[in-house]
């Protein structure tokens, strides 16, 4: 029987297709981090000013000192969908940064307090400077990291997170490396002088010591000081930083599906009535024509 | 209806241009009353999307470009601008990368189609043929699109792809040295594909109007396969195409939203958000999700000349299918066998996919073989067997035979009145 063979080329390819899938990924080394609670989360997953105030008081105490954030203004703290500190407490942040302006009339470059319209000063004047710093590592600019980082979910998750909206991989991928760090390396693992060791860390030898202790940053508003807590307002922060415009974008898209769902509902009744005589010709031939 | 065919203007004004310019006839006799199969499902929707789609990453397109700066050491900031500075800027962005993704969806689903229906056969060669160049048009302008936010998958895609030249024998070097305007791919590199990446959508426009054109040359398939012979096989291309045609762009449209809205990132990789680094490669180089089958398929070769030619053959085999499939019935609805092969053969590609998105090593790489193998075994040699052996199931004597109740009587197409 001709049909037959078909259904066992079929069977052969699936179950080489599943084969390799049982054996573990060679290439997999690192453990994924574990998944955290974000208020910007799902289709109405804002974020939460709140905390982005609270992860901007964290870098800029402990992260600015190594990691730019160039592309964000003084201006973008007090955007709407952002940190919303008030024009005035973003100006009062900007000028107390020291950012480089010029050249003036005398053509020297020279340093000024900063304004709503500066960029972030870098901390580093220049990438070779920066791994100078810091035992030949370049800590990553921020501006964007939350997007720049993730991990592989594998079949069948990969599916699922386009059905669930998972998006969070930077920022749990953040939060994992910075609570992630183990003062003494598992049996066996030497690391390279001056690394750490980092279980979420790709390699897990890490050039950047841990940060974040419990207790370091001091909040106001009763949030525990606990470098849990940090790590969680720290990578919303870097969220917001590389994707500023989520909640503008969330709440157009539900317009959108409100518009989207109607429309489409007006055009599938238009083409079944349009079609209706076409799939009942008797009825044409009744009355109703 | 052919009563009707002649568009007949009622205006001095449309009498007046009607004798100088007859435009409005051929948009009437061409999207008015162009008699369309009756029985058309909703895989013949995506001619329409496909349309709609190009002119919607033209439209984001063109006005990204007035934003968009092709520098090696601006392109990266100057889109990052566009997310933040620009007014709807993220808006327009995450359309046109999410739309070259859906694009390729509906292009997808349209070859599904064609090749289910058999739709490429006589006398339907040369419309199949402009849609082979239609589609690898398409891929190397959403290749080239890739490369322009010069992140770290744009830099290293760019690299990868443009090297496949040189395993041209002798003149392999030169071509990839003048591919990349220099030594290494750098900003004349980027400065052309971002000028042929503007480009190449006019051109696919272009041959979209061929292919329109052909096609309204020979008229469309069916599902039955059977030719429309009578008036009552047939509806009018407006309302009835125009309003289904409608509804699906709308459905689609639901799924493009969901994706630009809430998961935009989700088809694109992290990577891609760190600026290019020639001096650093990264841990695993993927091509976009829509190449995937290609590129497992290249990696499935351990020659990288041969690897080359079974990436281009992959695709150039497709433009030859009327000739490799020998049977005279198109629909693989009364092709029991070929419907099998058919559907392993698109769950291989599926496979192919997957395997293109893993590392190319252990068992990954020898089930890429076997997939590979299925993939040109079908085109080349079951293709051509099957219309020789198979006992194809009875075709119906019309379409209407096929849709209608038995004895139904032709009813005068309702369309006319509305």
């Amino acid at each position: 029987m001709n049909a037959h063979r078909s259904i066992v080329i079929a069977a052969a390819l699936a179950a080489s297709l599943a084969a390799p899938a049982l054996q573990p990924a060679l290439a997999q080394e690192a453990e994924n981090p574990p998944k955290q609670t974000w208020s910007f989360h799902g289709p109405f997953g804002m974020y939460d000013p709140g905390q982005l105030q609270r992860g901007f008081k964290i870098y800029r105490e402990v992260c600015s000192s190594c990691h730019s954030l160039k592309l964000l203004a003084f201006r973008n703290l007090a955007d709407p969908g952002g940190p919303q500190f008030s024009e005035a407490q973003a100006a009062a942040i900007a000028s107390s940064f020291q950012v480089t302006a010029g050249p003036n009339d005398q053509g020297e470059m020279f340093q000024r307090p900063g304004k709503l319209a500066d960029y972030f000063p870098p901390p580093f004047p220049n990438d070779q400077a920066a791994r100078n710093a810091n035992g030949g590592a370049l800590p990553p600019d921020m501006s964007v990291l939350a997007k720049a980082r993730g991990f592989e979910v594998g079949f069948p998750w990969f599916i699922i997170n386009a059905f669930t909206q998972y998006q969070e991989q930077g920022p749990d991928y953040i939060h994992g490396i910075l609570t992630g760090y183990e003062e003494h390396p598992p049996a066996g693992v030497t690391l390279p002088p001056g690394a750490q060791y980092n279980k979420y860390f790709p390699g897990h030898a890490i050039g950047m010591p841990k940060p974040l202790s419990d207790g370091q940053v001091e909040y106001t508003d009763g949030t525990p000081a606990t470098a849990d807590q940090y790590a969680k307002d720290i990578a919303a922060f870097l969220m917001w930083a590389a994707e500023p415009k989520l909640d503008e974008r969330k709440r157009l898209g539900f317009q959108v599906f409100i518009f989207l769902i109607v429309l489409t509902g007006l055009l599938y009744f238009s083409k079944k009535k349009v079609w209706h005589d076409i799939h009942h010709p008797e009825a044409a031939e009744g009355p109703r024509a | 209806m052919s009563a009707n065919s002649i568009y007949k203007p009622q205006s001095p004004i449309m009498q007046w241009l009607e004798r100088r310019l007859p435009i409005a006839g051929l948009v009437y006799s061409s999207f008015i009353v162009y008699p369309t199969p009756r029985n058309l499902n909703y895989w013949w929707t995506f001619g329409g999307i496909l349309t709609f789609m190009l002119g919607a990453q033209m439209v984001t397109g063109i006005v990204l470009a007035m934003h968009y700066t092709p520098h090696v050491d601006l392109a990266f900031n100057s889109i990052e601008s566009i997310m933040r500075d620009v007014n709807y800027g993220w808006l327009l962005r995450y359309l046109h990368s999410n739309g070259a993704s859906f694009f390729f969806v509906a292009v997808y689903a349209h070859i599904i189609r064609g090749m289910y229906y058999g739709s490429y056969k006589d006398p339907r060669e040369v419309l199949w043929i402009l849609g082979v160049i239609l589609f690898l048009l398409m891929v190397v302008t959403g290749f080239m699109g890739y490369v322009l936010p010069w992140g770290q998958m744009s830099f290293w895609a760019a690299t990868v792809i443009t090297n496949l030249f040189s395993a041209i024998p002798w003149v392999g070097d030169p071509i990839v040295t003048w591919l990349w305007g220099g030594f290494a791919v750098g900003n004349p590199t980027l400065n052309r594909f971002y000028s042929l990446h503007y480009l190449l959508p006019f051109v696919i426009a272009g041959v979209v109007v061929l292919h329109v054109w052909a096609l309204h040359m020979v008229g469309q398939n069916n599902p039955t396969g059977v030719e429309p012979k009578a008036e009552k096989d047939t509806v009018a291309f407006t309302p009835y195409a125009t309003v289904k045609d409608a509804f699906f762009i709308g459905v689609f449209c639901l799924f493009l939203a969901w994706f630009v809205f809430y998961i935009p990132n989700y088809l694109g990789h992290s990577d891609n958000y760190i600026p290019a680094n020639p001096g650093q490669t990264p841990t695993h180089i993927v091509p976009e999700w829509y190449y995937l089958p290609f590129y497992a398929i290249l990696r499935a070769i351990p020659n990288k000349l041969l690897g080359v030619i079974a990436l281009l053959a992959s695709i150039v085999l497709l433009a030859f299918l009327p000739w490799l499939d020998t049977s005279r019935v198109r629909s693989a609805n009364y092709r029991p066998l070929y419907r099998q092969f058919l559907i392993v053969f698109f769950l291989v590609v599926i496979g192919l996919g997957y395997l293109g998105s893993q590392p190319p090593e252990g068992g990954y790489v020898i089930a890429a073989r076997i997939l590979t193998a299925y993939y040109f075994v079908f085109l080349l040699i079951i293709l051509p067997l099957l219309g020789l052996f198979e006992t194809t199931k009875p075709l119906p004597n019309s379409i209407s035979e096929a849709v209608l109740p038995a004895g139904a009587s032709a009813p005068p197409p309702a369309g006319a009145k509305v």
